[in-house]
This record gives C-alpha cells, structure tokens and sequence, in this order.
C-alpha cells in the first residue's frame, strides 16, 4: 500500500505534516563544510520539503534528536532542581535504514542498560516517529548488507524515494502506517502498491568476526593507530551508535546562584574520557583506544545485547581527516581472530588466556 | 535497591545532612552522610556539587542511618565538598554498583590487601570480618604511602586487637616503629593453614592490585578466590555514559567488585 506525489504534491505532504509535527531531516548546508566551498548535510528541523536533502548521505546521524550534542538536564536554584522543559509536539525523523537499525543500539543503552531508563532519552524518544528514505543505491564506504542493516520491515510510519522521471521528480511513499493516509489524499497523492528501496550491495565489505579472541585485543595492528590515529573524535560523533556523554555544570555569570546541569557528548578517542581524580587514565594511547572503539562496534556490545552496534553506514571513513578506513580495520580484525583461532586448532584447542 | 529519598529521575540528586566530620590527613576526611536504605560496602554514590559536577566516592562505612564517605581532595569537586561543607549537606545519588558479598569471607581463612585510598570500599569488609567468630583467621594487610598518609586510625587500631592487622607504609621517616614496605611483601609470610582455599580481597591502585594478585597467586591462591575491586571514571552511575565500560562489561553496574576470574579479563 502507498502513494505516489508530484514535486507539488511533496511540498503539499511535508506543508500539512508540519503543521501536526515537528520534522527532524537530513539538510544539505551550502559552503558548511570542513573545508572551503565544500557543503555538509545535517539534521536539522525544517519547514518545507525543499529543504529535505533525500539524494545524499547525510554528514552526521539523526540521533541528535534524542542526544542534542548538548542536552540541559535540568536547572539548580539554590536547594531546588527544576528538569528542564521540552517542546512536546510529536516529532517526524527522516532516515535510512542503518539509521534506523542504529535507533535499536540507542535503546539498548538508554532503555536496557542496567536497571534504570534514561528519563531524558525516553521522553524524547516517546515524541519519535520515522520516515524511512529509501536507498536505491550504496554510497561510498556503506557497508550496510554485511552488517545485517540494509533492511528494514517495520518501525517506520511511511517510506520515501525520489526518482527523476523525464522532466520530473516523482515522489513514492510505501505507508504501513493507515493513519498519515490522510495526508496522502489531502497533498493529491495517486494510490500505488509502493515498496521502498535498499540496497542490496555494497561496493565497501566487511568481514566481521564471529568472536574475536582475547589475543587479538594485544595484536600490533592497533600499533598502527597510536601513529595515524590524532584523537579528534570526529567518528564518534558522526556515528549513529556512539552514545558516551559527560556531564557538565553551567552557572549564570550574573547569578552565581542560578545554573544548569547539562549532558554533552562524549568521544572514547579523545584526551581525558577515562580520567579519574588524581591523574589516573586508562587507555593512553591511540591505539588502544581505537581498539576499544572498534570492538565495541563489532563484538563487545553484541555480548551484552545479542547484535553488533555497528550498522555499516561508513560516516567514520567519510569523516576522518587521517583516511583511517574502520572497515579496514574490522577486516584486519577479523584476519587477526582467524589466525588466533588456527593456531589454538592446531594445538588441540588448549585454551589460550 | 530503595534509597532514603526517591526520585523518579535517577539523575536528580537528594539532599543529604552532614552528621560528622572525621579529617584523616589534611587531604583526607571522611563525612558521615543521614542515609537510609540498603548499600553494601564496594558501593558507591555520586556526590553533586552544583557548579562543580559530581564524583563517584566509595561508602567507606555502613550503620542504620547513615553511610561513611571517604573523600579525597583531589579535583574541582572534592575540592570544592572540603571548603565549603561546614553546616551543610551535600547532595548525592546512589548507592550504585554491586558491592561486597561479606559472606562469602564468612567461613575460612580470608585476606584482604588495601593500599591507600583503596581500603575506603573495604573497610566495611574489614569491619565486618573482625566481629567474626573466626576473626583469628581473618588478615588484613593495610599499606599507605606514609605514617602521615594512614587513614581510619581508630579502626586500625581496634581491628589490630580483632583479627591479624599488618599495617604497613611505603616510607616513613627514620625512627619509625612500624612495617616498613609495600604491602606485596607481607603476602608470602602469611601463617595460612592452606592458602588454596582461602579468600582474598585487594583493592588498591592499579599496579598494587597488580603486584599483589602475582603474590597472592604465587602463595597458592585460586583466581576464583579473589575479588577485586575497579575505580573507572563513572559519571552516571547508570550504565548510559558509558566512561567507565571496559569491554561489555559496565563497572558501574557489573562492578566496581568482580571476582578475578572474571575481573582479569577485563583489559582497558
């Protein structure tokens, strides 16, 4: 079940959508990017659906909008602590399928992890519908299919591909969800049984390892990262899995006695994530901390939660400023745990530690 | 776990009285916080000090109403609990982690290792094994960088006439009476009936643990008879920001206190 609309009649959907919800999409920024006259797509709200970037891969993930970069928690006064208010409208998200299955990988921290659920998160995730944009083709450094996230079946209200049709753009929307019929017929939407598109391969492969053996967490191909690797912590924070913050206080300069508590994102690469008081710190090095990094993308968080965190959308190798390729790395990986696990075949299995 | 005060926003702390000031060292106090509920010792809290942030601190002692926090001044939190905590209270969120299982030392021979600001979390275990019956087969080696640096001075000395206390310093300046040395060699003259079954507890700076466990193993404990306990960075406390996760394992959850069987595994 679905629709196909105009250009017209897209710009009519997102004008009567936007006066029910707030939309949340990729945003193609003119001359914003890392360097001169380059551009960079980023979430942002928006109001109409010109503004919608629906043909490139977007810069950074849409988990801004259940982590802003920097969330105020709530405010002190004195002995009082008020939460901080939020805009309670329901909210539209435009993404791709990895997206999508990254949402999940949020989840698993902010609402399974431990026993208690993250009230900031959940309140804003309450307020998430998505639209899925489909995906006819994979971009440069996607890996999608061999993550498994390629595909997705449910958890999105409608659907959305564009394709040029001679002069035209024509718009299709596969819609699981009856109730935004409504605003199909209302934009002059033509039925149409529509499914989305995805991706079926990858220029980019990965082969990820079953397990990965304690002895690989010791291999020197970490080395290499210790030299290449500068701790910028760009990966992290283009990443739609990557959910670390720290905790901020802010006081007003005109009232001492009036301030905020603020969570703000956090990167595993960068200087002082482990530091404890007294100067002790774990993981000095570059490489190590790539190591952790990476292994917790493709082994350590599906221990604990039963599916790897990473989602093969590639952001990290698009971003990085020193052409580190993570999936590079998870092959490197995964040649590594091969070789471990020959060796300790070849001695009759003898338990390695 | 029900604390005194709940909030339904786990990140909102709860004001807290100050009952009693104990100062150890210049840098070193411990502050008897009004607490309710249940905690074990190898717990921690968060104290929040508005405009400075918060700072994991170990419970350093347990009683009906109220728990010992051992605070270092040592960053822009604890430094900011020490000028200014005259009259007041403090605010703090917790308990948090698993803590001390205090009956698994219950029967046997039991060793508890602890350097410096490390026998904070084991101080209830101390406690706790030398009101035992077989307090006589309970050890405690307590090492501090110097006899200025020795903290719970009162405890030392009445744990010392309970069960078998070897309190040791790193340096200490010439004239000193007592042990002299790390904690580390003190492990292979332990007079233990078989160190095979018996228990050990370390706590302590990393390359103490480090050293201590060598010894330990080299006594003839079993890795599965020792317990550790971790210090990461938790600014949490609830599992979601994730800088104190090493591996899949979340120390403020699984931890601080793992079993070294489990615990050596775990690599930063």
């Amino acid at each position: 079940m679905g629709y196909v609309l105009t250009q017209s009649g897209f710009s009519e959907l997102v004008k009567s959508l936007e006066s029910q919800y707030r939309i949340f999409a990729p945003v193609l920024k003119k001359g914003a990017g890392r360097h001169l006259d380059t551009d960079v797509v980023l979430y942002d709200f928006v109001k109409s659906a010109e503004e919608i970037e629906l043909e490139h891969k977007s810069d950074y993930a849409f988990k801004e909008a259940l982590l802003p970069m920097s969330e105020t928690l709530f405010f002190f006064t004195e002995q009082q602590t008020k939460e901080a208010d939020l805009d309670e409208r329901p909210v539209l998200v435009f993404l791709r399928s990895c997206d999508l299955h990254a949402l999940k990988r949020l989840d698993d921290i902010y609402l399974r992890n431990g026993k208690e659920i993250d009230p900031f998160y959940k309140r804003r995730r309450d307020l998430l519908h998505f639209v899925l944009i489909g995906c006819p083709h994979a971009f440069e450094n996607c890996f999608c299919v061999d993550m498994g996230s390629n595909l997705t079946k449910d958890g999105y209200v409608f659907s959305i591909d564009s394709a040029e049709e001679g002069e035209d753009t024509v718009y299709r929307f596969e819609v699981p969800d009856a109730s935004f019929n409504t605003f199909f017929e209302g934009a002059g939407g033509t039925k149409a049984d529509v499914q989305h598109t995805y991706v079926t391969e990858t220029k980019t492969r990965v082969r990820v390892p079953e397990e990965v053996p304690q002895a690989v967490m010791k291999d020197a191909l970490w080395d290499e990262y210790t030299q290449r690797c500068i701790g910028c912590g760009r990966c992290n924070f283009v990443c739609p899995t990557c959910t670390c913050f720290t905790m901020q206080d802010v006081y007003y300069t005109d009232n001492g006695r009036v301030g905020e508590r603020r969570r703000v994102e956090a990167s595993c690469m960068v200087d002082g994530f482990t530091n404890v008081a007294g100067g002790g710190q774990y993981r000095k090095t570059k490489g190590e901390r790539m190591r952790f990094k990476v292994l917790h993308k493709i082994s350590d968080h599906k221990k604990r939660f039963g599916e790897n965190m990473c989602v093969g959308c590639g952001r990290c190798d698009d971003v990085c400023p020193e052409y580190i390729s993570y999936s590079h790395i998870i092959n490197k990986v995964y040649d590594a745990s091969e070789k471990v696990l020959q060796a300790k075949n070849a001695e009759g299995g003898e338990e390695n530690e | 776990m029900n604390t005194a005060v709940t909030n339904a926003n786990p990140y909102i702390p709860f004001p807290s009285e100050i009952l009693d000031v104990v100062k150890h060292t210049q840098k070193e106090y411990t502050f008897r916080m009004k607490f309710e509920g249940e905690v074990r010792p190898g717990q921690f809290f968060e104290v929040s000090v508005p405009k400075f942030g918060e700072a994991p601190i170990s419970v350093s002692g347990i009683g009906k109403d109220y728990v010992d926090l051992t605070i270092r001044r040592v960053g822009r939190v604890t430094n900011e609990v020490f000028e200014h905590y005259k009259g007041q209270s403090l605010l703090l969120r917790g308990p948090y982690g698993n803590g001390f299982d205090i009956d698994l030392y219950k029967e046997g021979e039991t060793v508890v290792v602890a350097g410096g600001t490390g026998v904070s979390p084991v101080r209830g275990v101390i406690e706790a094994l030398s009101t035992m019956d077989n307090a006589k087969d309970k050890y405690a080696i307590a090492g501090f960088r110097s006899p200025d640096d020795m903290l719970f001075r009162d405890d030392l000395a009445r744990w010392k006439d309970r069960l078998n206390l070897i309190l040791t310093v790193d340096r200490a300046p010439e004239g000193y009476e007592g042990n002299v040395g790390l904690v580390t060699k003190f492990i292979a003259d332990l007079p233990l009936r078989d160190p095979s079954s018996a228990k050990a507890v370390v706590v302590g700076p990393p390359p103490m643990m480090k050293f201590t466990i060598i010894e330990l193993q080299k006594k003839g404990f079993k890795d599965e008879n020792i317990t550790v306990s971790y210090e990461r960075k938790m600014c949490c406390g609830l599992g979601k920001c994730g800088h104190c996760r090493v591996n899949s394992t979340y120390i403020c959850l699984d931890g601080p206190v793992f079993n070294y069987t489990e615990g050596k595994l775990l690599m930063d």
